[in-house]
């Protein structure tokens, strides 16, 4: 359970959640994009293939990271969401937000 | 390390007027590390032997997370001295309330870049019915299975 970061052959920093994505450690996922973006990351990939359930803390630190990234001039992608934490997104309207891919894969190919 | 914790489960032989066999109550901390392992706890406890879909359980697990996150940030402000518990579906914080009439709803296009304001949202989406006592510390949340 937890976060898991590596950088792809491209250059994107994959950041998996493995687990659950809420209060108790929203904070820990922000950290980690932060301090990605302050070593000079630019294309940050969060795939949520692996990802059990997601609360409102997660959705708001998941528009936070959103907004640093959008600020320091990179891009942003998601993926790997089930039909159960896609209708989340869906119900807060936050897909029109993100740029969401089916894969890991496909967001990849699509920076 | 000793879980902070402290869980009760009472299962009847036979099903209530309502249906219900199984009462978890569940005392937690005001600690937002004690999240997970509350949700896990009483949706495991409460959907033992029950039939029911991923998408239920998903849904009792969002939802749950909301309101005891709701509880401990808003509720007791994570003062160490208060707790929060969990009757099933029955979820009280200590606090002093909130109307749950004046929460805007947080789908307007200009409001998508808040950082905060989905947990309501979220759980009136999510859950066949939702009720808060006039106090507004009490949350009563129905999900019928499956």
């Amino acid at each position: 359970m937890g976060f898991s970061q590596a950088r792809d052959a491209s250059g994107v920093t994959v950041v998996k959640v493995d687990g659950q994505l809420i209060v108790g450690n929203r904070q820990e996922l922000k950290d980690l994009v932060f301090a990605a973006l302050d070593k000079g990351e630019r294309r940050i990939l969060i795939d949520f293939s692996q990802t059990g359930y997601i609360d409102s803390s997660g959705l708001g630190a998941l528009v936070s990271i959103s907004k640093r990234v959008r600020e320091a001039g990179g891009e942003l992608r998601l993926s790997g969401l089930n039909e159960d934490l896609r209708s989340l997104f869906e119900l807060t309207k936050l897909d029109t937000l993100f740029a969401i891919a089916e894969t890991p894969q496909q967001a990849l190919s699509s920076f | 390390m000793t879980s902070p914790l402290r869980l009760c489960v009472r299962r009847s032989p036979a099903p209530d007027a309502e249906g219900a066999a199984t009462l978890v109550t569940l005392r937690l901390p005001s600690d937002i590390a004690c999240v997970e392992e509350a949700v896990e706890l009483v949706v495991r406890h409460c959907l033992a032997g029950h039939e029911t879909t991923r998408k239920t359980r998903f849904r009792l697990q969002v939802c749950l997370s909301e309101a005891l996150s709701n509880a401990i940030l808003r509720g007791n402000r994570e003062e160490q001295d208060k707790w929060v518990d969990v009757r099933a579906e029955l979820v009280t914080d200590e606090g002093t309330g909130f109307d749950p009439a004046s929460v805007p709803e947080p789908i307007r296009p200009e409001q998508l870049d808040e950082l905060g304001g989905r947990g309501l949202f979220l759980i009136r989406k999510l859950v066949d019915a939702v009720h808060f006592n006039s106090q507004g510390n009490s949350i009563c949340m129905m999900l019928r299975r499956p």
